[in-house]
Formats: structure tokens, sequence, C-alpha cells
């Protein structure tokens, strides 16, 4: 016999102090990680808001660039960056989930489909220039789509679509299987067991991987110069076929001018495209909750 | 090999008669070659230890089995004078005419009256849908709990409401035989006596198949009884028969509470 390791006399053991002073200093290297995410967004905001809020006013969102930063505005950007993401929804969303509900539900387990899984996560890691590369030779040379919208949307869509069809079969595999036996046990279809059940059930999660891609679209910049994303833009889209620009692109010419002015007006561009990322996010949750509430 | 006793179907054709039937999980074979006459209009019960492979047969007989990627079922399945496992026949349509209650309640998380509505629906049924809602939830014992919230959410329900409106739903197909896989093992002691009571009642308009580990609950439900055995039928007759009079020994031991 040794002697003993646990004493509950209050004197604690070497081995027992070290325990608990590593449990304490990971604690604090945790807090500190936590800590310096949102120390870090909160300076970037206060710094973007501090340059930008003073030439934030309706006179900059209704007005279209202008080589006078006091003149200029964002409208051409905003509405590039709201066509683009719109377009991009209406492509990706249904072609997405289209993969998923393949692969899930009807996809037999064998090394095809393993190979398409696993080039579906490949995909989700290339780096976006080469997607823009992509879009470049398909969209606007080979198709002959030019330096429109409906290339940049297509584009953007080929690059959110690993994300949404990965977010899309995590939320029908969290489908419990029970469901789907009631559902077939009852005399459904496969396609109706998929529509009527599984699906419901599955989107919230799926909407929420999709604002999740949307919301990484419309801050991508380099895809989009290569199809031919403008920086100079004076009037507003009026269709797919139209040239655009959008409001990183916008943000990013701005700001590298010499000018301070047009520094200025970049902060408060960056803060439209919050307001729109937020608007997304608050919209995804919006539909989430509506979803799951529905009876 | 399997003794099987005199089993009287009053003359009607068997509503189920399984024919040598074998299914395979990979190569694992969790039913050994079955012979099964199912009388219609009776409960039989099939009991065993617990992974005997009673689920395993009890999903052949609606083709759930079709379902469980690697499963293989050998051997025939007459519904009718049709084989059941017969290429040109439709597996959805064989659901539908064969419904199935399984052992977690699972109802879909919709209302309780949407709960109802989906397999009439699903099924192109377009008569009168509220009257057949209200018909089978009064089938199931359960309309006079339910008919003032039908728009609830069906999770909002007791776990025995929720097995009952299980069995209301897979009743509003139709179906002419009702599979019931465990019914009432995840429910209490008066809930499971209200699923007896209404296995009781149905047993007048359908044919029943109920799997059970609970050896009081086949006795006091049951027409029929049978007794399997890794994989195999051991033993298939009359349950007060195989309760009082078993010809196997194996049978003895298990309903005597020696083994299983
Ligand atoms: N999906 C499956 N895949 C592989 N083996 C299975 C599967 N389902 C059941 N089995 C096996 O088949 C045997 C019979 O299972 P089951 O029919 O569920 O038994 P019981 O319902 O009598 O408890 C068990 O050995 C079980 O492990
Ligand atoms: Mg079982």
């Amino acid at each position: 016999m040794s002697e003993p390791v646990n004493s509950f006399d209050g004197a604690r053991s070497s081995l027992d102090r070290r325990r608990h002073l590593k449990g304490r200093i990971f604690a604090v290297l945790c807090g500190t990680a936590a800590m310096f995410g949102i120390v870090a967004l909160a300076v970037l905001l206060i710094d973007v808001f501090i340059d930008g809020a003073g030439e934030l006013d309706i006179q900059f969102l209704t007005s279209f660039a202008s080589r006078f930063a006091e003149q200029a505005g964002v409208k051409a950007a905003l509405l590039g960056s709201i066509w683009i993401l719109g377009l991009t929804a209406l492509i990706a969303f249904p072609i997405s989930v289209g993969a998923a509900i393949y692969l899930e539900e009807y996809a037999g387990k064998n090394w095809i489909t393993r190979l398409i899984q696993l080039n579906i996560a490949n995909l989700a890691g290339v780096p976006s220039i080469v997607y823009g590369i992509l879009g470049l030779a398909l969209f606007v040379r080979a198709l002959g789509l030019e330096r429109t919208i409906l290339s940049g949307a297509l584009t953007l869509s080929i690059l959110i679509l690993p994300i949404i069809i990965m977010a899309s079969q995590e939320a029908i595999r969290a489908v419990p299987s029970s469901i789907r036996e009631a559902a077939y046990g009852l005399g459904a279809t496969r396609w109706q067991v998929v529509s009527q059940q599984v699906l419901p059930m599955a989107m919230p999660g799926i909407l929420t991987g999709t604002i999740l891609a949307l919301s990484r679209a419309v801050g991508e910049t380099a895809p989009l110069i290569m199809v031919g994303a403008v920086g100079f833009i004076a009037f507003a889209p009026s269709g797919v076929m139209d040239q655009f620009t959008v409001l990183p692109l916008q943000i990013y010419n701005w700001i590298s001018r010499p000018q301070v002015e047009f520094h200025h007006i970049a902060a408060a561009a960056i803060l439209v495209l919050l307001a729109l990322l937020l608007t997304m996010n608050a919209a995804a949750i919006l539909l989430r909750n509506r979803y799951q509430n529905r009876t | 090999m399997a003794t099987t006793h005199d089993i009287d179907t009053d003359g009607q054709d068997p509503a189920l008669e399984a024919r040598a039937v074998s299914v395979f999980y990979g190569d694992k074979q969790a039913v050994k070659e079955i012979d099964l006459v199912i009388p219609a209009n009776k409960v039989v019960a099939l009991i065993g230890p617990s992974g005997c492979g009673k689920s395993t047969l009890l999903r052949c007989f609606n083709r759930m089995n079709d379902l469980v990627a690697g499963a293989r079922v050998e051997g025939e399945i007459n519904f009718h004078g049709t084989n059941l496992y017969q290429d040109d026949v439709d597996p959805v349509e064989v659901r539908r005419r064969i419904g199935m209650v399984f052992q977690k309640p699972n109802p879909f998380p919709k209302s309780i009256y949407n709960n109802l509505a989906f397999g009439p629906k699903v099924n192109g049924f377009k008569g009168d849908l509220d009257g057949l809602v209200e018909e089978s939830l009064k089938q199931a014992a359960l309309w006079d709990e339910v008919h003032d919230r039908l728009s609830d959410s069906a999770y909002a329900l007791s776990g025995g409401q929720q097995q009952r409106l299980c069995i209301a739903r897979t009743l509003a197909v139709k179906p002419e035989i009702v599979l019931m896989d465990e019914p009432a093992s995840a429910l209490d002691p008066i809930a499971t006596q209200r699923i007896e009571e209404l296995i009781f009642e149905l047993k007048k308009q359908y044919t029943i198949v109920i799997v059970t580990h609970n050896m009081q609950q086949a006795a006091r439900i049951s027409d029929y009884t049978a007794f399997l055995y890794m994989g195999e039928l051991v033993e298939y007759g009359p349950t007060d028969l195989l309760f009082t009079n078993p010809s196997e020994e194996r049978t003895e031991a298990y309903v005597t509470g020696r083994f299983g």
C-alpha cells in the first residue's frame, strides 16, 4: 500500500492541485479567446462607424457614384448587390436542395455517391478567385453571357452550392427515421415522404444554411471582378443582362483612392453592407421561426 | 422443425400466409424459413426474446424491410392469392392495405387533424375528410379527448394518446391488416391497458399481427401466438394451448419465464 493520493482532509495532493490549476488556466484561455473575437469586432465596428456615420444619409443611398466624394452614393452598388443576391438565391437554392435530397434520400450508398460527396466537401474549400476564373471562361465567354448580373450570379451560385448542399444534407439527415417510417407505413411514395414530411422538417436548417451561404456571397469581390463587375456605374440595373457593381467592389474602389473624403464614404458603404447582412440574417431567423411554428 | 398446431380460419381464406420466409441483413440471417398462416379477423401475437427476429418478420408483411439498406427477403408472403414479393407488386400499395403501428409513438410534427389527413391525402382520398378523421379517431377511442383541439400539435398529447393517434392515423387509410410492433412498450400501465382494449375492439374489423415481449399481454389479447427463437419459428398455435400446454420444450421454458 502506498500513501493515499486522494485525502479529503483539506491538504490536496500536488497532483490534484495541478489538475485544478490546469482547469482554471484553460477556462481563462478560452474566455480570452472569446473576448478577443468580440473586442476585435467591436473595435472594427466603432472605427467604421466613426468614419462613416456622418456620411450616411438618404442622399448617399440614392446617388450614383461620382468623381466628387460629397456627391457620390451607393445606389448602383446596393441595387447591384441586391440583384446579385436575389438571383444567386434563386439559382443556388433549388439546385442545392435538389442535390441534397438526391444524395440523402435517393442515391445508393456506393462509391459514386461517396465520390460526389467528397468532391462537394472539397469544392467548399476552393478559393473564390478560382470560381471567378471558371465564371469568366464558362459564363462570360463560352456561353456568351457577357459581363452581366446573370454571369455574376451564376458564378456566385457555383461558389455557394457546396455550402448549401452540405447544410441541407445535415438538416435532412437530422429528420428522425421514425417520421419517414410513419409516412412510408401509410402508403406514401418516396416523393410524398420527402416533399411532405422530410423537407418541411428540414427547412429551418436548410434556410439557415442558405442565408449563411448568401452572407458569404454578399461579401465576395474577387470572383465578381473576374466576371467583370465594374467599379464605376452610374445607372441602376434594370434586368439580369445589365452591367453591375456590388458593394464590396465599390468600397474597395473608394478606399483605394488617395483623398480622405472617399475613405469616409467607403466607411459609410461598409455600414450599408453590414445593414444588408443584418437584414438577411434577421430574415433567416424570421423564416425559420415561421417554419418551426407551422403545424 | 417448428410445431404448428391447427389454425382455424373459420373457412375463410387466411389474411396472410408466409411461406419459407427468410430475411438477411447483409450475410446475417435474422429470420429463418418461417411458415406462418395469419387467419382473418384474429389477433396473432409474435413473442420471443429480444433480437429473435419478431420485428424483422413483422416488417416483411408490409414490405417495410425494403427500406432498410442491406436487408434481403426470400420466400413468399401471400395476400389474397398474390405474393407480396412478386416483381409487379408495388410496395407503396402493399403498405396502404397493410398498415403499421410502431414501437415508439411517431406522430408527425403537425396538428392532430393533419396527422390523420396525411394518409388519406397521399392515397388520393376525395371524400369527406373531416368525417374520416372523426371516424378514425373514434375507432381509436381518442375522439372524446381531442375533438375540441384537432388543430393542436400532436406533440402536445401524452405518450398513450400519441400512440392511439398513430393507430387512428393507420386506420384512416382503411387497411385490411394492422401490424403492431410492441405498440405499448413505451407506455405506462394505464395507457397500455387502453391500447389493449382498443386492439380487442379493432379485431372485429381488422386482422392484427402484434409483436410483444410481454407474455401476459400476448395471453390477454391474442387468439394465436407464434413463439420465435433465434430467427426460427419454434411453435405456433392457439394462444391458450401455447401458454398452458406447449409441445416444444423451448416454448414451455419461455412462457414459464425460465429464460428470455
Ligand atoms: N437494420 C438492421 N441491420 C442489421 N441487423 C439488424 C437490423 N435490424 C435488426 N437486425 C438484427 O436482426 C436480428 C433480429 O432483430 P429484430 O427483428 O429487431 O428482433 P426483435 O424485434 O425480436 O427484438 C437482431 O439480431 C438484430 O440485431
Ligand atoms: Mg423488435
